[in-house]
């Protein structure tokens, strides 16, 4: 560490010019993650924060499309309470609707339509639950966008009022727009197309989107051979969120992008340093220095360089990502992600700058001696 | 310590080839040479003759085709790479060309670099030792803010600041004036003196060979007794 430290402040002027690349590649990381985190949470957050630990939809509906189209009978779900390893099952449906509120806000909607009293039925943080019939507990970020308790929401082309009793706590999204949680005959109504005021016929109160489970052991696999439904966890279910998978996995592959290049930039950068001090090293060698203390070194300083220059350029995206978080645009800063992220830059780099000073041990102590060779 | 009854260096009829065939070259042919603890031996003799191998072998950086090299008492033969380094460290000092000083580091600091590169019993103090090389108050510069004598004095104290059995000095004077290559070689010859270090210089330059205890000669890799008339009627 000796030569190390004295080094890095010798050649500051160097070591800060990489140092600012690797900040600049941390400050994409943490928007990146922000934008990541934003976008899951606003695909997915109303399902994350279900007690739920497995959907059961229709047989043979596609991953990507299970909540738009899958349709189970009600009755389904008693057949699974009765099997081992499930605590409870309710009916569970998901729609997205366009409505508007009577003050005049508009507003899109995922209705999730839940049996009172059931363990999907969420409570509204001003204690209200779910009635019977005709009300909506929203989502919190509804409440920003202007809605309020007492508003009317009337969905479009139905005109089926939903009167507002109370907000969630937190943010509850689902492709990326608000969840409103109604009653369940309620939604079939809405999920069947009845206009208000007509007849609504018998078996539009069978059919529900899926069966919400809930349990620890539950064998899916067996119940979907019993039941004829296909299931999925609440996991593999975010899938099903409109946008989600193709949103992650470009996002994913973004950041497997950005790894690279500060993995190949540092390696470069410490290729070059390391060529550039061979004679020297080929001196430290022949005053006996170990091949070991030298690449000890070397990445002690490939390490301080790396730590310093993604703590500034984490501290300086925390910063930007602050002032985007209140843009109306999903952006959340999650510090266990960014955390990962930073450790995940910080290691390759430190591979990368390990690849290249390899070659010291391949410096020849003996072309320290006569000046000219 | 360096005032021990062995010879700082004994080269026991060495032999050194490079390559192999038609194109080997012998660079030391049957080469035996002992130096003593305090003495301060010249080599002398036309470029490719051999005398850089000679350091090479008798610094551990080369092993010899044939012969044995005992540096300090220890023998060589058989070594590790990793046992090699370490005798390096611990008996043997360097001074290089140019100085060959590290960049980044201050004329302290080049000093008390090789003290990091291991345990070693009572190394010399560096500042104390900068002073005696007449560089103290160059203490906080940096090689390039060095004159040529002086990265060469800086050398000099850090090659000798483990207090080696032997030193090994290639070529020291040959980017300097008069002046400063007896000062140099002076230098050199009073830190063998009065420290006990064995040292054997490596040099063209025959105006400073009356500083040295001994002077050698090595022609087409084979050692002898330095004749004077014999160069001077070149
Ligand atoms: N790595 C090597 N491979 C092959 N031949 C070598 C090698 N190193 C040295 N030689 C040869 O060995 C002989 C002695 O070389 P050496 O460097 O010891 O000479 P020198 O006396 O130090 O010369 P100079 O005064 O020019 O520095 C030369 O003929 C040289 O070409
Ligand atoms: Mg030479």
């Amino acid at each position: 560490m000796f030569l190390a430290l004295r080094e890095l402040v010798f050649a500051r002027g160097r070591f800060a010019l990489m140092g600012s690349v690797v900040a600049l590649i941390a400050i994409l990381m943490v928007l990146l993650s922000g934008l990541s985190v934003g976008l899951v949470n606003d695909g997915v957050s109303g399902l994350k924060k279900l007690p739920v630990s497995a959907f059961s939809f229709q047989k043979g509906t596609s991953t990507d499309g299970a909540f738009s189209r899958s349709t189970v009978d009600v009755s389904v779900a008693e057949t699974w309470r009765g099997r081992s390893g499930v605590e409870d099952a309710a009916p569970f449906g998901n729609t997205l609707v366009n409505a508007k509120t009577d003050s005049g806000v508009d507003i899109d909607l995922a209705l999730f339509g839940v049996e009172p009293g059931s363990f999907v039925a969420p409570q509204a943080t001003n204690g209200e639950k779910l009635s019977d019939r005709g009300t909506v507990l929203l989502g919190q970020t509804a409440e920003e966008a202007g809605v309020r308790i007492g508003d009317t929401v009337v969905v479009d082309q139905l005109e089926t009022p939903l009167k507002v009793t109370g907000f969630l706590d937190g943010q509850h999204t689902f492709g990326h727009v608000d969840v409103g949680y109604l009653d369940l005959r309620t939604w079939q109504e809405i999920r069947a197309g009845v206009r208000q005021g007509e007849e609504v016929p018998a078996h539009v109160y069978d059919q529900v989107t899926a069966i919400a489970l809930k349990g620890d052991g539950i064998d899916l696999a067996a119940g979907d051979e019993a039941l004829e439904t296909k299931s999925l966890t609440l996991e593999e279910s975010f899938g099903a969120s409109p946008g989600y998978s193709a949103e992650t996995s470009t996002l994913d592959l973004i950041q497997v992008f950005l790894y690279a290049i500060s993995a190949l930039v540092v390696g470069a950068f410490f290729t070059v340093v390391t060529i550039q001090r061979k004679h020297e090293i080929a001196v430290l060698r022949a005053m006996g220095s170990s091949t070991g203390r030298l690449l000890r070194d070397s990445l002690a300083q490939s390490l301080i360089l790396l730590v310093a220059a993604s703590a500034v350029g984490v501290g300086l995206g925390v910063a930007m990502g602050a002032a985007i978080s209140g843009a109306p645009m999903p952006f959340q800063l999650d510090f266990g992600s960014i955390g990962a992220a930073t450790a995940g830059l910080i290691v390759l780099g430190v591979i990368g700058a390990g690849v290249a000073v390899l070659r010291i041990t391949r410096v020849d102590p003996l072309t320290a001696l006569g000046g000219s060779r | 310590m360096s005032a021990k009854d062995v010879p700082g260096l004994v080269l026991d009829s060495v032999t050194l080839e490079h390559g192999d065939g038609e194109e080997m070259v012998t660079a030391l042919d049957n080469v035996s040479l002992v130096v003593e603890p305090g003495e301060f031996v010249a080599i002398v003799g036309p470029s490719g003759s051999g005398k850089s191998s000679l350091l090479a072998v008798a610094g551990a950086l080369v092993p010899p085709t044939s012969g044995k090299v005992q540096v300090g008492g220890v023998e060589l033969t058989g070594m590790k790479p990793k046992e090699l380094t370490r005798l390096r460290r611990d008996h043997i000092g360097f001074v290089f060309q140019s100085g060959n000083l590290v960049p980044a580091l201050t004329a302290l600091d080049q000093l008390r670099l090789p003290i990091t590169f291991g345990k070693k019993v009572e190394p010399r103090d560096p500042a104390t030792l900068l002073k005696e090389v007449g560089m103290d108050h160059r203490a906080d510069r940096r090689p390039h803010q060095l004159s040529g004598g002086e990265r060469q004095r800086v050398g000099i104290a850090r090659a000798l600041v483990t207090r080696p059995d032997l030193l090994l000095v290639d070529e020291p004077t040959a980017a300097l004036d008069r002046q400063r290559s007896q000062e140099i070689v002076g230098l050199l010859a009073r830190e063998a003196h009065e420290h006990g270090v064995a040292t054997v210089m490596v040099t063209h330059d025959h105006d400073v060979l009356h500083h040295c205890d001994r002077v050698l000669s090595m022609v087409d890799g084979i050692l002898s007794e330095y004749v004077p008339q014999t160069v001077s009627a070149r």
